[in-house]
């Protein structure tokens, strides 16, 4: 198993080495500005006004944290996949019970409007 | 020396996966991306370069090449260069678990790993971060913006894909990706499991951003989105992540609904290929027929119908094969 | 030293270094995107310990989930991500008595304890086993995960909805 994850290790370290490598080549091989319009921030070729990195809304950490709970819970649901069927009728209603209190959740979600883009 | 073996074998798989999805995947499906969306408005599309404009991806990347090498003074210099490594290298490591077809010696996979699916989902999540990165790292209000909202959809996406990943490894009784294909040696998952599939597809075409989920790039309120100040060859990278992630989830859905290699007469890799492409031109179908989500439909529907949907799927799926099957 | 040995020391490596910037790093999105190579990191060592599960979620829930969210709550923040933030105030001497201490206390104590060895062999955690002992022996534990998840997201929504 652990020979998986030495090839696995290679092929992260080789292809990062392979997306990096053409960025090598252009900081070699490409002409350079010396206009400085050209390093000014594209925001519609409107001079930019102040900071793109403000304050952003609530709902964005709201959306994110429904969705980390919901990724936990899927991952207690692959060990389950596996075995369900070799376990039978019990791990079906394990998994039931489970699953009906995430929905309750999902529902509770719902409800108060954790789930709108207002 | 079995080491030795062992890691050439690595280096060299490597690099053929790399250089396959740079230049198949990505080249080509960029050309076929405009030859089809021409086909679709009666025009002729890229026709100059090449025989019928085959080599116009190709001249394109050249020229791309020799452009000026620009990073905005404003932004932050660190994290803009990283993100152009994360997003491509993100979407290339999906292809470790793809099991490509079969030979006398056994499937034809970079690595089966025993928790394949799990795997996918995992190396898929970390697009978000480059996207995230990409966005703010750029100091660009548009770019910012796009790259909060492709990280809000992405993350909401997310959730369908991996319970359509838990219904077919329920169906498989494994996660491992071999496993699943030889599980449809009899009947394709897509026969069992149409809903899943359906269900996988759209948050597939979320995933990477695509219309009719591309209010992230919408080209006519953000510019380009979060790599509005990427240019040149750095672009260029951008787009190798998009297409080579469009075509990671387009052979992962091969994989685990179409039965993968298996198909008669043919040989393996060949019929992958076909289901691949087959799946590609939907998506390229689907980009060309729709116009945009806004952002709350967008995250309403994966919120209140595929995640709703898919769930009841999932316990429709497990009563079926854990309760009646016995 | 092993190839293992090499590994471990590399994982451990980039772990800490990661995490140094992590808490130094006057830029705090630069410390939320230094978390990713800490995970990763950390996911190096679940993998040299055999078990790849947890090793995916790892990656999936913490370098995928995680920073995600973090970097949320940092852009809601009042004043801006870019400025360079102090990462030390008045307290610093105090700070780093404190932690020295700790991690002394810690050390003795893995210095002292007599580590029993094992009888060679990882047990299998693969998915498999995993899911036999959630719906075996530890079933209440796994109810039980339901329920703080469902708790843990009613108190999100109770906080961040107060004001309307």
């Amino acid at each position: 198993m652990l020979l998986d994850w030495g090839y696995v290790a290679i092929f992260a370290l080789v292809g990062a080495g392979m997306v990096t490598l053409p960025l090598l080549i252009i900081w070699l091989i490409s002409p350079r500005s010396d206009y400085p319009q050209k390093f000014e921030t594209y925001e519609s070729g409107v001079p930019t006004i102040g900071q793109a990195w403000s304050q952003f809304h609530v709902r964005y950490y709201l959306f994110s944290l429904v969705f980390v709970v919901f990724d936990v819970e899927i991952i207690y649901l692959y060990p389950w996949a596996v075995v369900a069927r070799s376990l039978g009728t019990l791990a079906f209603w394990e998994m039931l019970v489970f699953l009906v209190i995430l929905v309750l959740g999902l529902a509770y979600a719902w409800r108060r409007g954790a789930l709108e883009w207002t | 020396m079995d080491w030795l073996w062992d890691v050439l074998r690595a280096l060299v798989g490597t690099i053929i996966i790399f250089s396959a999805v740079a230049f198949i995947a990505v080249m080509f499906g960029v050309l076929l991306e405009r030859k089809i969306s021409a086909w679709m408005q009666s025009r002729l599309g890229p026709k100059h370069v090449g025989p019928q404009g085959l080599l116009q991806t190709v001249a394109d990347t050249i020229k791309l090449l020799q452009k000026e090498n620009i990073v905005p003074n404003r932004a932050d210099r660190l994290i803009f260069a990283s993100a152009v490594v994360v997003v491509p290298l993100a979407a290339l490591l999906d292809y470790v678990v793809i099991p490509f077809g079969v030979t006398r010696s056994g499937p034809l996979i970079f690595r089966d790993l025993n928790i394949g699916v799990l795997y996918f989902a995992a190396t898929s999540s970390l697009v978000v971060i480059g996207i995230l990165m990409a966005g703010w790292g750029s100091n660009n209000k548009y770019a910012l913006l796009g790259g909060l909202r492709s990280a809000a959809q992405m993350v909401t996406y997310e959730i369908p894909i991996g319970l359509a990943l838990v219904t077919v490894a329920l169906m498989a009784g494994s996660l491992s990706t071999v496993t699943i294909v030889n599980g449809q040696a009899r009947l394709w998952y897509i026969v069992a499991q149409p809903v899943a599939f359906l269900i996988f597809l759209i948050a597939a075409i979320a995933e990477v951003n695509r219309v009719p989920f591309d209010l992230v790039e919408a080209e006519s309120e953000l510019v380009a989105g979060y790599f509005s100040e990427y240019s040149g060859m750095r672009f260029a990278l951008f787009q190798l992540g998009e297409y080579g992630e469009m075509f990671a989830m387009a052979a992962m859905a091969v994989t685990l609904f179409l039965g993968g290699w298996r198909g008669p007469v043919l040989p393996p890799v060949l019929w992958f290929v076909i289901k691949l492409y087959a799946l590609i031109f939907v998506f390229m179908w689907v980009r060309w027929t729709y116009p945009r989500f806004r952002i709350d439909q967008m995250l309403n529907f994966s919120w209140k119908i595929l995640i709703p949907v898919s769930v009841l799927n999932l316990v429709v799926t497990a009563f079926f094969v854990v309760v009646a099957h016995r | 030293m092993t190839g293992e040995a090499i590994v471990f020391y590399l994982l451990a490596a980039v772990t800490l270094g990661a995490g140094v910037v992590v808490v130094t790093s006057g830029n705090i999105v630069h410390s939320a995107a230094a978390l990713v190579p800490a995970f990763l990191g950390v996911t190096g060592l679940y993998i040299l310990l055999n078990a790849e599960f947890v090793a995916g979620i790892q990656v999936l829930i913490y370098a995928g989930a995680i920073t995600v969210l973090i970097l949320f709550a940092i852009m809601l923040t009042e004043g801006g991500t870019g400025l360079g933030g102090r990462q030390r105030n008045e307290q610093a001497a105090v700070g780093a008595a404190v932690a020295a201490a700790m991690a002394a206390l810690l050390i003795v104590v893995a210095v002292r304890t007599g580590w029993p060895a094992g009888s060679g062999t990882l047990p299998p955690y693969t998915p498999g086993a995993i899911g036999q002992s959630f719906l075996g022996q530890n079933i209440l534990v796994f109810e039980g995960t339901s329920i703080v998840l469902l708790v843990s997201l009613m108190g999100a929504i109770m906080i961040a909805r107060r004001e309307d």
